[in-house]
């Protein structure tokens, strides 16, 4: 433990094989407690497995885990008292309404009669679903039955929420409800762990983010961080005509000293700035005095996209 | 701010039966609000046996002979019986293998409930549709001719072997439901149906070529289906040889057999899902 941070969850060496493939391949992990943190990867990264081996659906080869303070093995009863689990396949009933989902669930957690109504009543006006309680969940939307999905994980108000890529398949419209729904959850003070693949997401919702690749966590910081891991500004150019691309690259490179990244199919080259307008004027300059036409240009800090495709570059090439 | 105090786990015995049974009582609950809410599942279950009453009954009744005499209707409806809740089976699996793959499985496994509760809602829930229909299906049956002879109290036992058989192929359910996929579940028909004709539900066994005719005499369901005809007073029971001699205890023994085979092997089924 660093300082006085605590972790909601811990794991150490972390091994499981399926078949001859290592899913997950001595993956660290420790999450603060109180923040959304975000397990961010390809497919077949490991992600899954990482959640599954957390909430005790799944026993890991080797390593060990805790989650809210009990091991995922040998306490697997405790843990499942203070975790909440939505994955990626919707669990509601589409015959039944919002409400009567709610209550069932509520039921199965053993409270009573009326604390289930009580505990229905709340999640639903908390998740926006009021208006839609007594409707058939058949007649919902996606964005709507991963809220009530969301609200279900929620029934005991866990230590520790675990989303398994809460926004897969859904509009974008939606998915901006279900992020607004993981922020309400993280506001009272409880941890989230999601995994995405979207990278936009982890960068809207997660305090933290590790980056999973093979079976390991390759990175782990805070998106920002993350982002000037690759580097400062980068000058974003996309030229007209194919042709120009060499001579349009012996431009960036004499300015900017870099050698810069071309991607021919989209007639687009990146390099890092340091000065970032005197750069791009001068970029400018000689493109113009060269007669070559520019379609776009940008000044813009690196996305996380590209983060994640250097770092897990990286790891192809090592 | 939420204050939610989770309810403590039981700790007693008895604590966790009430657990389980709560539990189990919640999940079927939820099955009768789909059965009301569902047409077609209604529809299934009203008209399927109706249907297959009259086709057996008049369609191909029409050449059938009961090996030792008597009404071929009075001798299918027994077979019909039996055939409907071998066929339940079919619900079992599905159910379970459609809950494994949309999630609803690992929920439940990722929740402080317990898991036997989950299992015995399943069975609870089951057998309350077994039991409406067979009730559509004993309807059906005195509509067309049938009837019991022997007292309300053979029959009522008669009722009490068709629902221990449905019982025990609820293990057999869940076992074969958490290893298929929901769309091999629902093709399992094609194995099922051959295995429930394969018996003496619809034509005497020893009408039969001799080694299907054995066959058919050992099916776990010609066992239930010939003491039923037996306590309901219908005819075509009984005859040469041992198993048809020992229907009764062959209908009682059979079940228990499976279920001591396939309840342990489902719930081991059930706990090795982490592997």
């Amino acid at each position: 433990m660093e300082g006085m941070t605590s972790f909601s969850v811990v794991a150490e060496g972390l091994r499981k094989r399926y078949g001859d493939t290592w899913a997950l391949d001595g993956l660290d992990l420790a999450v603060p407690e109180g923040m959304v943190y975000g397990l961010l990867g390809p497919n077949g990264a490991g992600k899954t497995t990482v959640v599954r081996i957390l909430t005790t659906l799944v026993r890991a080869d080797a390593g060990r885990a805790t989650v809210a303070g009990f091991d995922v093995a040998t306490q697997s009863a405790q843990v499942r008292h203070h975790i909440g689990l939505t994955g990626q396949q919707p669990t509601v009933d589409e015959i039944l309404t919002g409400r009567e989902n709610l209550e069932m669930w509520a039921r199965l957690h053993h409270l009573g009669a009326a604390a289930a109504r009580r505990r229905a009543g709340e999640l639903l006006d908390r998740f926006g679903l009021t208006e839609a309680a007594g409707k058939r969940v058949r007649h919902y939307s996606g964005g709507m039955r991963r809220r009530l999905d969301l609200a279900i994980a929620f029934i005991l108000a866990p230590r520790v929420l675990f989303l398994d890529e809460p926004t897969t398949g859904l509009d974008p419209r939606s998915r901006t409800e279900v992020w607004q729904s993981v922020r309400t959850l993280v506001a009272d003070g409880g941890t989230v762990v999601m995994t995405t693949q979207y990278l936009s997401e982890a960068d809207h919702l997660a305090h933290r983010i590790a980056v999973i690749d093979a079976g390991r966590v390759v990175a782990d910081d805070t998106p920002e961080r993350l982002k000037s891991q690759i580097g400062g500004d980068q000058i974003d150019l996309v030229v007209h005509e194919a042709g120009d691309l060499t001579e349009a690259a012996g431009v960036l490179l004499r300015v900017t000293g870099a050698e810069p990244a071309v991607d021919a199919d989209t007639r687009r080259l990146i390099a890092p700035v340091r000065d970032r307008i005197a750069a791009l004027t001068e970029v400018m300059r000689e493109l113009s005095r060269l007669d070559i036409a520019v379609e776009d240009v940008a000044l813009r800090r690196p996305t996380l996209d590209e983060v994640f495709l250097n770092l897990t570059k990286e790891r192809t090439a090592a | 701010m939420t204050t939610l105090i989770s309810p403590a786990m039981p700790r007693t015995r008895i604590e966790r039966l009430r657990w389980t049974l709560a539990d189990g009582w919640v999940i079927a609950r939820s099955y009768l609000i789909h059965l009301v809410r569902n047409p077609t599942a209604i529809l299934n279950l009203l008209f399927y046996p109706m249907v297959m009453v009259l086709l057996f009954g008049y369609v191909f009744g029409s050449a059938m002979n009961v090996s030792g005499g008597g009404d071929y209707r009075e001798f299918l409806m027994p077979g019909m019986f039996g055939q409907t809740m071998a066929v339940g089976v079919m619900t079992t699996m599905i159910v379970v293998a459609t809950q494994a793959t949309r999630g609803v499985t690992d929920r439940y496994r990722s929740m402080p409930i317990s898991q036997s509760g989950v299992v015995l809602g399943r069975s609870f829930a089951d057998l309350v549709g077994s039991v409406l229909e067979l009730a559509v299906l004993l309807g059906c049956g005195l509509v067309v001719g049938w009837s019991w002879h022997r007292g309300i109290g053979a029959a009522l036992a008669a009722v009490g072997l068709l629902l221990l058989l449905r019982f025990s192929l609820i293990w057999v359910g869940i076992y074969v439901g958490l290893m298929l996929s929901p769309e091999s579940a629902s093709g399992a028909w094609i194995v099922l149906l051959p295995l429930t004709m394969l018996a003496n539900t619809f034509v005497s066994p020893d009408l039969m070529p001799g080694w299907m005719g054995a066959i058919a005499e050992w099916n776990p369901l010609s066992a239930t289906v010939a003491a039923c005809r037996e306590l309901f007073g219908n005819p075509g029971w009984g005859g040469g040889s041992w198993a048809a001699e020992h229907a009764l205890t062959l209908a009682i023994c059979w079940p228990v057999l499976i279920t001591l085979i396939f309840l342990p092997l489902s719930a081991r089924r059930y706990r090795r899902l982490d592997r």
